[in-house]
């Protein structure tokens, strides 16, 4: 479970993350919905702790972030914005290199990859250097990179970006069953219809706050819109950054 | 297998796989220095022989004048060239490295007994001048005492009547300190093989990781980045120590083909000579690591790192151009001073004399405490928020 309390982040004058609340649960899928500029990555990277809240509190299964990073960072798994593969390592060092960086067992590293290649369908690619992947490929490498230590909390940063239709289907199928597995789901998305098939709950983020927290349907019925679109453009206030 | 040891082993396995950080930290940076070594000491043997031992080529102006001295100089090695117009101008084109002018009185004077001046213009500024007109001067110096000395024996008296003082010369030089003088450039391409063997690795792994988005999701794992920074600058101190060590290998190498004899001259480059010079240089080694990480942190780019490393490039010549041009006394507290304590230590090396434990000791113990200075300011730069932001 991930709960996220008063978060504030400026960069000089912009205040980038303007008092985000809201609480991610485990066996659901917990959508950030937003236009591009609102807030969804600064708000993620200080879940990672890659950055230091100006003030606010994230908890990660009940630690805090600001006391433990290491332990937070143990218990998430996290496909950022940037995927950053090696690109003079095969699919399996990128996993592997994780792996290691988690302490994990060659034993037990090389059961999760398996089940992880299974998964993501990626056999095909396992041994080939990352350079020159297709943008599929990478995310499937990153993804299986950041989930192989098996951690409770998996966050995905617009993990659906740039992917063509098979792709997307098949990671969506990936989401659900990490869902179904009990784990806490976060994922930013500036996707309506995608954000409507998959989650259990749409915290939509507009200008650094949190101006809606619901399921779809309660959205739906909140705005009187019986379209998520609409609703979606009524709560932000402007059809601006929408990109569907 | 720990964290640190997991990173250092993928960016060594990385950057082995990248031809040009192969090709930089193992094969130019440790050749270089061998490779310009043999070179220039055998451009600088042939010279030598040849103007030490040829004919001596000189323009003689007015030698119908002085047909005796001639021919004395001529059984003496001097080859007289027909005389130049304006002998000034022909020394500072470099046409000729020495004219010699006698005066049209000369055979006057002579009979009268009377000095004679001959002139012999040169131009000092011009390296290749120096050892003709020595030669010519000694030629000319001879001639006059043996021909004083015939006169003085032809009047009745003993020639060492005019020789009071009779100067002997004992040259202390060692044919190794003379070696060692010719190096004094040396020591720089020890340096420069280090800064080189980790320059591309300090790079990549920083801004080449920074520009290739790759920090972030590393930074994401539960480990702290001081030891992440660990393991990455342990790549770069492997790479070059490898550089090294093939360096001292290869002057090693160089030092048995070399013609060096020939000039009176005895290199002993020895395993003593490769175990003393890379443990005097162990402490750049991490110097010029935790140096290089930390230029590459504040560089956006893996081009603006490149360009900040290559300048600072410069940093290492200071002490060799200082020695080769102010040549000071070593004393041994300048082995506590990096840099400084390896161009002289080494320096010492090839004369053949021994570097004590002692001064050793201070130059590893001074070293190591300067990277672990630079090192505590590199993890600060590393912990930044700044660092692992890309876009």
């Amino acid at each position: 479970m991930i709960e996220v309390i008063d978060l504030h982040k400026a960069f000089g004058t912009v205040k980038a993350v303007d008092g985000v609340t809201f609480i991610a649960r485990d066996g659901e899928i917990t959508g950030l919905l937003g236009p591009n500029g609102a807030g969804k990555t600064t708000t993620l990277r200080m879940l990672y702790t890659l950055m230091k809240p100006d003030s606010g509190q994230v908890l990660v299964d009940g630690v805090d972030a600001a006391v433990d990073p290491i332990a937070v960072r143990r218990g998430l798994g996290v496909l950022p914005d940037a995927r950053g593969l090696y690109k003079r390592l095969t699919a399996r060092e990128n996993i592997e290199y994780f792996a290691r960086l988690h302490g994990i067992e060659t034993q037990l590293m090389h059961q999760r990859r398996e089940k992880l290649v299974e998964a993501l369908e990626m056999r095909d690619i396992l041994d080939r250097r990352t350079e020159g992947f297709s943008q599929g490929q990478r995310v499937k490498t990153a993804i299986a990179r950041a989930l192989v230590h098996d951690p409770k909390n998996v966050i995905l940063d617009e993990p659906t970006n740039g992917l063509d239709v098979m792709a997307t289907r098949g990671l969506r199928a990936f989401m659900r069953n990490l869902k179904a597995e009990g784990r806490c789901v976060l994922f930013s998305s500036h996707i309506m219809q995608e954000v409507a098939m998959l989650c259990d709950r749409i915290v939509v983020i507009a200008s650094g706050r949190v101006v809606a927290d619901e399921s779809p349907d309660a959205l739906r019925a909140q705005t009187g819109e019986a379209n998520l679109e609409d609703a979606f453009v009524k709560l932000i206030g402007s059809e601006e950054g929408l990109a569907a | 297998m720990s964290a640190m040891l997991t990173v250092w082993w993928k960016e060594v396995r990385e950057n082995l796989r990248d031809k040009r950080t192969v090709f930089s930290a193992l094969i130019y940076g440790p050749l270089i220095g061998p490779v310009m070594f043999v070179v220039i000491m055998n451009v600088l043997v042939g010279h030598e022989m040849k103007k030490a031992e040829g004919p001596l080529k000189v323009p003689v102006i007015g030698a119908e004048h002085a047909p005796n001295l001639i021919g004395t100089l001529k059984q003496w090695g001097l080859v007289p060239q027909p005389p130049v117009a304006d002998p000034d101008k022909a020394v500072r084109d470099r046409d000729a490295d020495a004219v010699l002018r006698i005066p049209a009185d000369y055979g006057k004077a002579w009979s009268k007994g009377e000095p004679v001046q001959v002139e012999v213009i040169f131009d000092a500024s011009q390296q290749n001048s120096g050892t003709p007109t020595k030669r010519l001067e000694s030629m000319l110096k001879r001639y006059s005492q043996e021909q004083g000395a015939l006169r003085l024996l032809a009047r009745g008296l003993s020639p060492s009547i005019a020789a009071p003082i009779v100067v002997s010369e004992r040259d202390q030089s060692t044919p190794q300190s003379r070696a060692g003088m010719a190096l004094s450039f040396l020591p720089y391409f020890f340096v420069i093989a280090v800064y080189i063997g980790g320059m591309y690795l300090a790079i990549d792994l920083t801004a080449g990781e920074r520009e290739r988005q790759s920090l972030e999701p590393l930074f994401a794992n539960p480990v702290a980045r001081w030891r992440i920074l660990a393991g990455k600058l342990g790549a770069i101190c492997s790479f070059s120590l490898a550089s090294l060590i093939l360096t001292a290998v290869g002057f090693s190498i160089a030092g048995h083909v070399m013609p060096a004899e020939k000039l009176g001259m005895v290199f002993d480059l020895g395993p003593g000579f490769i175990a003393d010079a890379i443990l005097l240089e162990l402490p750049l080694i991490a110097v010029f690591a935790v140096l290089e990480t930390l230029v590459a942190a504040f560089a956006k780019s893996y081009r603006e790192a490149q360009t900040y490393l290559g300048l600072l490039m410069i940093i290492p010549i200071i002490p060799s151009m200082m020695m080769g041009f102010l040549p000071v006394k070593p004393a041994h507290w300048m082995y506590g001073i990096p840099l400084l304590g390896q161009q002289i230590g080494i320096s010492d090396l090839l004369r053949g004399n021994p570097v004590s434990a002692g001064d050793i000791g201070i130059a590893l113990v001074c070293g190591f405490a300067l990277a672990l200075v630079i090192g505590v300011g590199t993890a600060l730069v590393y912990r930044s928020e700044r660092l692992a932001i890309s876009a």
